[in-house]
């Protein structure tokens, strides 16, 4: 007997993993939510289908949306994370012993009951008591909040969905709003390479340049997200991400990883060609 | 009819019946169940164009209804609590101008609010009926047209008793109502009959708690917009008729405007959409109270907004409020109504229903999701942060009382020359002027161009509302009567 998950990355493209069997699935108010695990992957994580992490590959992306901001901002003490179910951001950021506080805005309660059950890996911060977890849409969340954070991490699903909202110009504007004056929001920024993904990452970088100061982009190597090429979008009040950077000073912290270190920082900012040009068009 | 009730819909079971017949068309529509127009078809789909048909005997025939159209408009009459119901391909524009049409002959008076939609205008071009306008009453904050009060429409009929009818909105866009059952008692207590435009009141036939309907306040003809609030597509719509109505005249009179090629795509949306309110419309339209009362709250908590509701209510002019529907005024921020509403789309990829100069109206539905609902709040918010200015300067809006000085049609008929904007001043209109959505004459044809009035439509353009109704399409010049 073989069981393939399968997702359709394009109309034409499909990405399959060998699945051992599944742990859980379930539907909430919001979406389906399903965990299996493989043998390649380890334990994986899709919603509505769509793949959200595997216990393989899912450091880069925690490393790298969370590291960037944290190593740019000389003293982040409040931040604000918005999705994130799965735990994997609010794991990364408790390593950092100067924050203070770290508000967890998800909107499906389910996505972390299922994850603290199913995925210990990236589940296992939360009773960290720095943490506070709000169920609730972040759109609306946001939208009360004024000079309170220093960093916020938005860890969206797709454009499309639950996560439709955290692409919008209006959430961009209310993260502003809701950052102190040399604040960060970092934004995971979909995929360049395939024409759909393209054109979504196009619409998301237009909104946030035309909402912060300083919007640039990064990308990182991701074996399960489409195309396994992966942007994300640092937006920022004051701080350049690398003219800013001092990457001396964030390797004292000690905090040790698999994927992101200081070179890397400065060069993840070096994007192709065709990359730059698909910015360029929207800037 | 006896066998069928409110789950049966008689169009909707027909066209899926004569589709597992594989008839072979030889007659009109010539795209042939879409072979004919394969574009076409891969937009639409091929379900869609496969009940695009005309009438034929399994279909009935809207002109002249004796079965399955019939069973589906008894069935949508016991929805409405209405004595007959007809099926209308015209939109409600054919529903209120049959209503008027049938009522009003040529040179017979009809008492109407002045803030009609201009279908009700127009049917008195087509009729020679002769208005007598109710001035409404105004709410000065907001500036917007209020209902017609109970003391106002008893002088009108005082004045003119030989009056055939009274027309009321049931609501007003902006949700506002007048006293329906009292006025209804008053113009059959001296012979006229009621017709009640209730375009944008549909869900008051199948919600909880909402405003009087005009079937249940014992009006004679009601039009409702089975495509606003009901779910049905655009452009159909249901006219209703009270017990005093007689329905085969009625049906001779739409006829006369009607089209003989009814759209089945449009009766069979009409028929599912009954079916779906008559079954779960008390739920259906709770959600949809709920998503608005949030919606008006969290406005009102960003500031400077006002979404107004059911204070409003006067116990005359707003004898009650649609709480369905989300009306904001905007002046607070500095900024007109028509400019959020533009913002709303340019920036921010939202599209409402209308601006005008004080206030915009986004139209809350059962399609609706709350998401989207924060992001309209969201949105409104950002828009106060990065566009709010102070509120001196803005002309605030105010609903001008028209002075008639013609009937419609022989104003609209007459000899007329065309002047600029600037020099219309003191003559006499003979076309429509209007910020479109909603529709609402500024100028109607008859009525005498004022200063006030000049100023009012450059402003309204200066701030960017769609303006319509005059031949020259970029309102610089207006028809005048010579």
């Amino acid at each position: 007997m073989e069981l393939w998950f399968t997702e359709r990355h394009t109309p034409n493209v499909k990405f399959s993993i060998k699945v051992d069997h599944q742990l859980y699935s379930g539907n909430s108010e919001f979406q389906r939510i399903d965990v299996f695990d493989s043998k390649e992957f380890g334990r994986f994580l899709t919603l509505d289908g769509y793949m959200m992490l595997t216990e393989k590959d899912e450091f880069i992306y925690h490393e790298m949306i969370t590291h960037v901001p944290m190593a740019v901002h000389p003293d982040p003490r409040n931040i604000l994370v918005i999705g994130a179910g799965d735990g994997g951001v609010v794991r990364e950021l408790t390593r950092y012993h100067s924050v203070e506080s770290i508000d967890l805005v998800e909107i499906d309660e389910l996505v972390v009951e299922v994850s603290k059950k199913y995925l210990p890996t990236t589940a296992c911060r939360f009773d960290d008591p720095r943490v506070h977890v709000y169920y609730e849409d972040g759109v609306k969340f946001i939208r009360r909040c004024e000079n309170k954070y220093d960093v916020i991490i938005v860890d969206s699903t797709d454009p499309f969905g639950p996560g439709e909202g955290l692409f919008t110009k209006e959430f961009y504007g209310s993260c502003f709003k809701a950052l102190r004056e040399d604040g960060i929001m970092v934004n995971q920024h979909e995929s360049p390479f395939y024409d759909e993904d393209a054109a979504a990452m196009q619409r998301s970088h237009k909104r946030i340049v035309e909402s912060f100061p300083i919007s640039k982009v990064y990308q990182a190597h991701i074996p399960t997200y489409p195309s396994g090429h992966w942007l994300f979008g640092f937006a920022s009040k004051k701080y350049h991400p690398t003219n800013d950077y001092n990457g001396t000073k964030w390797s004292m912290l000690g905090i040790k990883t698999r994927y992101y270190n200081s070179r890397l920082h400065v060069g993840s900012f070096a994007l192709p060609n065709y990359v730059e040009e698909l910015l360029k068009d929207v800037e | 009819m006896a066998e069928l009730s409110q789950v049966n819909a008689p169009i909707y079971e027909a066209l899926r019946r004569l589709r597992r017949m594989r008839v072979v068309p030889f007659d009109v529509p010539g795209h042939k169940r879409g072979r004919g127009n394969m574009e076409l078809t891969e937009f639409l789909g091929e379900d869609c164009m496969n009940v695009d048909v005309n009438s034929m005997k399994p279909l009935d025939n809207l002109c002249h209804p004796v079965s399955v159209i019939k069973d589906a408009e008894d069935l949508a009459a016991e929805a409405f609590g209405a004595e007959n119901v007809f099926f209308m391909v015209g939109g409600t524009t054919s529903a209120v101008q049959s209503m008027i049409m049938y009522a009003c002959k040529e040179g017979d008076k009809i008492i109407m609010p002045r803030n009609v939609h201009r279908s009700a205008i127009n049917a008195l071009i087509l009729t020679g009926a002769v208005p007598v306008y109710v001035d409404p009453d105004v709410n000065h904050q907001l500036g917007i047209a209020l209902g017609m009060s109970v003391e106002q429409v008893e002088r009108a009929i005082r004045e003119n008793p030989d009056a055939k009818a009274i027309m009321v909105n049931n609501p007003t866009y902006y949700g506002i109502c007048s006293d329906l059952r009292r006025i209804t008692e008053l113009a059959h207590a001296h012979g006229m009959l009621v017709l009640v435009d209730e375009a944008h009141g549909t869900h008051f036939y199948f919600g909880k708690d909402f405003p009087v309907t005009a079937m249940a306040a014992g009006a004679d003809l009601a039009s409702v917009s089975m495509h606003k609030s009901g779910g049905s597509l655009t452009q159909s719509s249901f006219l209703l008729m009270g017990k005093a109505v007689n329905a085969d005249y009625m049906r001779q009179v739409v006829n006369l405007t009607q089209t003989t090629s009814a759209s089945y795509l449009l009766l069979s949306s009409l028929d599912i959409s009954r079916k779906r309110l008559a079954l779960s419309g008390p739920e259906i339209f709770a959600e949809t109270v709920e998503m608005a009362e949030y919606a008006r709250e969290e406005i009102n908590g960003i500031g400077g907004y006002y979404a107004y509701s059911r204070e409003l209510i006067n116990g005359d002019s707003v004898f009650d409020f649609d709480v369905s529907k989300l009306s904001v005024y905007t002046l607070p921020i500095g900024l007109a109504g028509i400019e959020v509403y533009d913002l709303l789309r340019d920036e921010y990829d939202i599209q409402i229903e209308f601006g005008d100069i004080g206030n915009i109206l986004a139209y809350i539905s059962v399609g609706d999701r709350k998401r989207d609902i924060e992001r309209l709040i969201s949105a409104m918010a950002e828009i106060k942060r990065r566009f709010g200015k102070s509120e001196a300067g803005m002309l605030t809006q105010e609903y001008i009382n028209p002075i008639v000085a013609e009937t419609p049609r022989k104003a609209f008929y007459a000899a007329k020359r065309s002047v600029p904007l600037e020099e219309a001043a003191g003559a006499v209109c003979s076309e429509f002027v209007m910020c479109y959505p909603p529709g609402i004459p500024i100028l109607a044809p008859g009525e005498l161009i004022t200063p006030e009035i000049i100023e009012y439509i450059k402003y309204a353009k200066e701030k960017g509302c769609q303006m319509t109704g005059t031949e020259d399409i970029n309102i610089e010049r207006l028809n005048i009567l010579t």
